[in-house]
């Protein structure tokens, strides 16, 4: 079969839908041929939910037909969804044993604000366990392969849905970001990932991490989609306390007025040892060219910076020993029948968590515990104040900050054993989601081979301006969007 | 509010009082559970069928804050005097059971809805002031089923959640109470005063309203604590009482053989009348209190507070104050009427409708008070209802029947219910008060009873009731029975 639509945008497709060139139906069998061709390489998918996927490309063809151009704009388009967001009777492992059997009675408010617009779901896609890694090798389903290089990390947590993407099964899917989950990966894979603002996105139907840091967002072919699926699932939700009550802007009603005369700032503190000169490079690149566009760009400094790792490796376990509770064998999931209560608390949980869970559940219980709360998880708190205010202040003089997204490109599975040296992956990611900020990463060349991401911050609320500029960045980088060699091996 | 309000009261001829503080949970009466749509109206619906995925505690849910709680908890805090920041929180207090979906529970910990009020009332004739610490709102765990008394002896046990997530408030009191009959009544006034709000439905059978206590004991004069012990499983005032009176005095007796106190957590057997070790200190829970992340703070501005406040009723204390002086009764009758709102409103309608205030309270609190117990049902939901008991006391206050009469149609009509004023017409038992008529009824009895006169004559002023008593039974009941005494004594003395 034909595999024209492999590795093509969404924008692009929904145009082939409207213009008869395809159907969705059609489309779903390229994605499904590619994932089938592709996954056992990659191990992006966790569960295939072809069956579904079937009755929602016919029924979107029959409305393309019936609404033609008035349909929205990603119906009849193929998407993956992380194995953390809840689709009702379909399994949600969050990629741990513990709720392998776990089939959601509920699907969640983002994925069916896709499901309203005539999405097409393949499936969930592999992550690290409850979305606590930077690897995905945290996966009780095996580790997932860079389609750039699969014996390469794609990056994590989301790193099936970031794959998923860059290997041209689908132009676009959901993942979440807690620490960077969203666009490290995105870097790692050369893909657009997109974080929005906290509290823009209903978190109702996301497995919880932690929930004053966890946000859903998009991976994609390119910013327009992303803003696309942005559009789609922003907005406040009556089922979500923390999603705000304010207008979403329309992110199109600026995304082409280009950065001429925006002032960018360049956070001191992000060019860290440890960013490989390969990284910088093409950063410094990327600066350039949105200085050429007409942006000033300008050095500023957020000095409490190096303390985002240790704020955040509080206050995420903290929230995530109590969030992740609940997994306790009794209502749904695994169940160890032991003789008392307490045995089997302990063995359902110590079978059905994974290492880094449990390292996480520990160090949050361990900073929550009387007698250690000021000292750490009030005192992480008043960082993450002081982190919060720096931002403030910074987009005071400037209108959004550009820096690399990871520090490095993807590395080889098995490289970093030390939980230290993994938690370095997120250094540059991590502020953004202790200030609730909107942040995007858009790729920005290669280095030995391998994606480099473009990451850019914005203030709060500011989620338009974010794609804006990343957009301005993507249309006059010149290069074609990246292809990984699993989209070139399809669609030559 | 401190200890110090309290003077000290000490355990006869011992040398020591005891301190007592109480915790009240009360359920609030809301429709929807405090963080889901589910109906709280839990306590008969199959198990785990008042559930759904919110209130299931699964992955992905999220709490939303019921607005009816936070204002029925406001209510309640203003009723007690306390004060209402203008910034209140949520927190998680963590802990593994069974019964907690979600392996935590959302409640409030430093910063409550409410602080610093007061419970006022009278033990013995004498007021006791007893501080209010604190009333904070959180969730309902679900219950257990076990197949023995206690889970680590049961064989299995049974989780229902439909009682999970139903909004509770927590009523911290101060340890300003020193016997047991002040904690219990303590609890009979925190209910009625909850009662009398709309917010709590009293039931201590059901659990609805629950009670812990914290007690201890020190010496007369010390301004220190002693060990103190949790009491936990008192299900009735009852229990409240029996259990405290045995804790104190299975303390002092430690006490007095010299014995020292441990830190603990105790619960009341009630089929073996006493307390029993449950937790000692070193077990004690680390909750982990922390902040809710998924609940945003609540800000509760004084517009908004005046504007709650503005629906509180007139509550019990100033109602039964109002009562004596309005209405000339005794502080007793008082609270008897005062004590459900449903009462005190039913006789203010009665005495606002033409009936005598004095009438209305004596029949309120005599034969109408007998029928409500009888029929488990309330004057005011009863067939008669409030307007058929005014109507008839009416009847009775004008002459148009007696008091026989009126008994015996408040009886028939309390739960049945009826128009007494037709039934009166169509049965012809209007009171006979035809002097004539009732002259000769008087004379057949006083001809029929010679040895009844003689003993009256004779100086024995019981006989003249018997008489009385005759002539009613010869009239049918309807005799006035005034006039009926006049007319006897007035022959028996010639």
């Amino acid at each position: 079969m034909a595999q024209g639509f492999v590795g093509r945008s969404a924008a692009e497709m929904a145009a082939a839908l409207r213009s008869g060139e395809v159907t969705a139906v059609e489309l779903l069998r390229q994605a499904i041929v590619q994932r089938d061709r592709v996954d056992g390489r990659v191990n992006a998918f966790l569960e295939r939910t072809d069956e579904l996927a079937e009755t929602q490309a016919r029924a979107a063809d029959e409305r393309i037909a019936r609404e033609g151009v008035n349909a929205p704009q990603l119906c009849g388009i193929p998407v993956a969804l992380k194995d953390v967001l809840c689709l009702q009777d379909v399994p949600s492992t969050a990629s741990s044993r513990i709720i392998r059997t776990f089939r959601p009675p509920y699907t969640g408010t983002a994925v069916q604000r896709l499901l309203d617009q005539g999405a097409v779901v393949v499936g969930k896609t592999n992550c690290d366990e409850f979305a606590m890694g930077s690897s995905n090798e945290n996966s009780a389903y095996g580790a997932v392969g860079n389609p750039w290089d699969v014996e390469r990390v794609p990056g994590g947590s989301s790193g099936g849905s970031a794959a998923a993407v860059a290997a041209g099964v689908v132009p676009y899917s959901l993942g979440s970001d807690t620490g960077g989950s969203i666009r490290q990966p995105a870097a790692l894979t050369g893909t657009v990932g997109f974080k929005p603002t906290y509290g823009r996105v209903s978190r109702y139907g996301l497995i919880a991490f932690a929930s004053s840091l966890d946000q859903i967002g998009p991976f994609a072919q390119t910013v327009e989609d992303a803003a696309h699926v942005y559009s789609a699932i922003a907005g406040h939700d009556p089922l979500d306390s923390t999603s705000s009550a304010s207008a979403v802007e329309d992110p199109f009603e600026t995304l082409r007025s280009g950065v001429e005369g925006m002032r960018l700032g360049v956070p001191r503190e992000y060019f860290v040892e440890g960013l490989e000169a390969g990284v910088r490079q093409r950063v410094d690149e990327a600066i350039e060219l949105l200085r050429s566009l007409g942006a000033s760009v300008e050095e500023v400094s957020l000095p409490s910076t190096d303390a985002g790792l240790a704020t955040y490796y509080i206050i995420a376990p903290a929230e995530c020993s109590s969030n992740l509770a609940r997994f306790d064998g009794v209502r749904f999931g695994m169940h160890a029948d032991e003789p008392s209560l307490l045995r089997s608390y302990l063995s359902t949980r110590g079978q059905g968590f994974g290492a880094e869970v449990k390292r996480r559940i520990m160090l949050g219980t361990y900073a929550l515990s009387s007698g250690y709360y000021d000292a750490y998880y009030r005192k992480a708190q008043k960082v993450r104040t002081v982190i919060a205010a720096e931002f403030d202040a910074v987009f005071e003089k400037v209108d959004a900050l550009v820096c690399p997204t990871s520090p490095t490109v993807a590395f080889t599975q098995g490289a970093r054993e030390d939980p230290i040296a993994m938690y370095l992956c997120d250094v540059l990611t991590i502020p953004v989601n202790l200030a609730g900020l909107p942040g995007i990463s858009v790729p920005c060349g290669l280095s030995d081979g391998l994606p480099v991401g473009l990451q850019v911050i914005g203030p709060r609320f500011q989620d338009a301006r974010v794609l804006r500029v990343a957009h301005a960045y993507e249309q006059a980088s010149g290069a074609a969007r990246l292809r990984s060699p699993m989209v070139a091996e399809a669609a030559p | 509010m401190s200890a110090a309000a309290a003077p000290p009261r000490e355990i006869e001829g011992t040398g020591y009082e005891a301190v007592i503080g109480l915790e009240v949970h009360a359920q609030l009466l809301t429709r929807s559970k405090m963080f889901c749509s589910c109906s709280t109206a839990y306590f008969d619906s199959p198990p785990n069928s008042n559930t759904c995925p919110v209130c299931l505690g699964l992955p992905g849910t999220l709490p939303v804050m019921n607005r009816e709680a936070v204002e029925k908890t406001v209510l309640t805090a203003l009723a007690l005097g306390c004060e209402i920041p203008p910034f209140t929180k949520f927190d998680r207090k963590n802990y593994f059971y069974p019964d907690l979906p979600k392996g935590y529970q959302i409640s409030q910990y430093d910063l409550p809805l409410s602080r610093n009020g007061r419970l006022v009332f009278e033990v013995d004739g004498r007021e006791v002031r007893c501080g209010i610490t604190r009333v904070h709102l959180e969730e309902d765990t679900g219950t257990l089923k076990h197949a023995g008394d206690l889970i680590h002896e049961a064989t299995s046990s049974l989780v229902d959640l439909n009682r999970a997530g139903v909004p509770l408030m927590e009523i911290v009191g101060e340890p300003d109470l020193r016997t047991a009959e002040e904690a219990r009544e303590y609890v009979t006034r925190l209910r009625q005063v909850l009662m009398y709000i709309g917010v709590n439905d009293g039931s201590m059978e059901r659990g609805s309203l629950r009670c812990d206590a914290n007690v201890s004991l020190r010496r007369v004069g010390s301004t220190e604590y002693g060990t103190k012990v949790e009491i936990k499983n008192m299900n009735s005032f009852r229990a409240v009482h029996r259990a405290l009176e045995y804790e104190i005095a299975r303390q002092l007796q430690v006490l007095q053989d010299g014995g020292t106190l441990v830190q603990e957590t105790r619960g009341w057997i009630e089929t073996e009348n006493r307390t029993v070790s449950q937790r000692s200190k070193e077990q004690a829970h680390d909750y982990r209190y922390f902040p809710e992340p998924d609940l945003p703070p609540l800000e509760l501005d004084g517009q908004y507070v005046e504007r709650i406040r503005a629906r509180l009723p007139e509550l019990p204390d100033a109602r039964q104050r109002r009562f004596q002086s309005q209405y000339g009764l005794s502080a007793y009758d008082a609270a008897l009427l005062t004590a459900s709102r449903e009462e005190a409103d039913a006789f203010e309608a009665i005495a606002g409708s033409g009936v005598s205030a004095k009438l209305a309270a004596n029949w309120m609190i005599g034969d109408v008070a007998r029928l409500a117990n009888a029929h488990h049902l309330p004057v005011a939901r009863s067939g008669l209802g409030v307007t058929g008991l005014s109507a008839l006391l009416r009847l009775l206050e004008s002459g148009a029947v007696n008091g026989t009469t009126a008994k015996e149609l408040l009886d028939e009509l309390y739960a049945a219910g009826g128009d007494p004023e037709a039934l009166v017409r169509d049965r012809g038992l209007g009171q006979v008060s035809d002097e004539a008529a009732l002259a000769a009824i008087v004379d057949e009895v006083i001809a029929a009873n010679p040895q009844v006169v003689a003993d009256f004559q004779g100086g024995k002023e019981q006989a003249l009731g018997r008489l009385v008593g005759n002539v009613m039974k010869a009239s049918g009941g309807r005799a006035d029975a005034r006039l009926v005494n006049k007319l006897l004594r007035e022959r028996l003395a010639g």
